[in-house]
């Protein structure tokens, strides 16, 4: 059944961005958590620990978020976890985002200057004191732009979720577009949509990333 | 849990899973190759004398980095035949791939270029070198240096992302997986496997990019294994 493009199915579509952003906002609340984890065994004491770390973070970063989140979704049922499969998708995003987010972070530890650390133990800090009060606001200063970057990476993933069955915007594209057979007008419509999510984003990382430059 | 994992029926179809590498294989390729030409001429015109160029580029960029790869297919191919350009999905899915990554190497390309400090080439005006020579005897190597990394970054992104053109129909390895897994019913096997051999191409791809950057600039430590997310 085919019916000509009306209002109505603008509304489906701004439904759909509204399951895209809260997709997005709980991905990214869990790939901050778990990313936080994963830097913590990647900066353990022991190098067993670094190593599984440094594992999961290049395996992840080789996988295809489409395996990695049917895998999730497979997974979850046989260990018994029957969830719907915008939570399976979720929790498939946060793992994927906390590959990169840790190795993002990572990479703002290791940016603060070699004489801040030295400083701070010349200064007869121990070592916790060190990291909390030296590096670590210095390292989140830096490491605020990406993060606000990779964010438009992982909003602009979540639309692989509409494979999983997940309905968000990207599927109701295909919903509409195929009821409608207005599949130029609605994938026109649906970019814009997902470029206004994002460009702001991406302005905005821009403009910390700058402002960072000149400060330092 | 009492579920026992059974992997030989999908080791028993590991030639269709081959079969299905090929064809993201050719595919990466393909589009890799067509994506670093787009970003050098991408880069070119983004330094155009005409401002209408550089905004054109610009907008190209901007659109590409901030809509998703699947969005983009989708209208590629499903969109673009609505105007009268009908598309078959092997090309439809090169073009959109090639649309896509060449706006991220346009940027790549063009950071490294502008990374070269400009008393670079000053210096070289002051030698009376020419345009030409200034540009390939004293730019560009410092900048391939520059910005090999992000781009074998972005390219690990390229492959991984072409598992999408199996939502065209493209028998690439995600669709002969997909297959598998509707012959069996052995799902999380058939993923598992597949993603095993997905990780297994791009450490190779990343082994070589590391190779083909030692040798080139000669450093005695390695690239870093990480995958630089740009944020701008």
């Amino acid at each position: 059944m085919t019916h000509p493009l009306a209002f109505h199915d603008f509304v489906v579509l701004l439904v759909g961005l509204e399951w895209t952003i809260l997709l997005s906002a709980a991905a990214f609340l869990g790939s901050v958590i778990l990313g936080l984890v994963v830097l913590a065994l990647r900066r353990s004491r022991y190098a067993v620990v670094r190593m599984l770390a440094f594992v999961f973070i290049h395996v992840l970063q080789g996988t295809p978020l489409l395996g990695l989140l049917l895998l999730m979704f497979f997974g979850l049922a046989l260990f018994g976890y029957d969830v719907a499969a915008w939570v399976a998708a979720t929790i498939g995003l946060s793992v994927y985002g906390s590959a990169f987010l840790s190795d993002i972070w990572d990479g703002a530890v290791r940016a603060v200057p070699k004489g801040q650390w030295e400083a701070s133990r010349a200064l007869g800090l121990s070592s916790g004191l060190r990291f909390r009060l030296v590096i670590l606001p210095q390292a989140f200063t830096i490491s605020i732009p990406p993060t606000v970057g990779f964010l438009v990476q992982l909003l602009k993933n979540t639309s692989v979720a509409s494979i999983t069955g997940v309905v968000e915007l990207s599927r109701d594209a295909q919903i509409v577009s195929s009821s409608t057979f207005e599949f130029f007008r609605v994938y026109a419509a649906v970019c814009g949509l997902y470029f206004l999510l994002c460009y702001p984003l991406t302005w905005y990382s821009r403009r910390l990333e700058t402002s960072l430059k000149k400060a330092r | 849990m009492t579920y026992t994992f059974r992997f030989a029926p999908v080791f028993n179809r590991f030639d269709q899973l081959m079969d299905g590498l090929v064809v993201t294989l050719w595919v990466s390729l393909a589009v890799i190759f067509l994506g670093l030409i787009v970003g050098i001429v991408g880069a070119l015109a983004m330094r155009s004398r005409f401002s209408l160029v550089r905004g054109l580029m610009q907008s190209y960029v901007e659109l590409i980095r901030n809509t998703p790869l699947l969005a983009q297919l989708f209208f590629i191919y499903f969109g673009l035949p609505s105007l009268g350009i009908k598309l078959d999905s092997f090309v439809a899915a090169v073009i959109a791939l090639t649309v896509n990554l060449g706006a991220y190497t346009t940027e790549i390309v063009r950071g490294g270029i502008d990374s070269v400090p400009a008393g670079q080439a000053e210096a070289g005006i002051a030698l009376g070198l020419r345009r030409l020579q200034i540009f390939f005897l004293i730019i560009l190597k410092p900048a391939v240096k520059t910005m090999f990394p992000a781009l074998a970054s972005q390219c690990t992104l390229l492959i991984l992302g072409t598992s999408l053109i199996s939502q065209l129909g493209i028998p690439d390895l995600f669709r002969a997986a997909s297959q598998i897994d509707l012959d069996t019913y052995l799902s999380f096997e058939v993923y598992l496997v597949m993603c095993a051999i997905y990780v297994t191409v791009v450490l190779l791809f990343r082994g070589a990019c590391a190779v083909i950057y030692r040798l080139i600039f000669a450093e005695r430590e390695p690239t870093p294994l990480t995958l630089i997310v740009s944020p701008s």
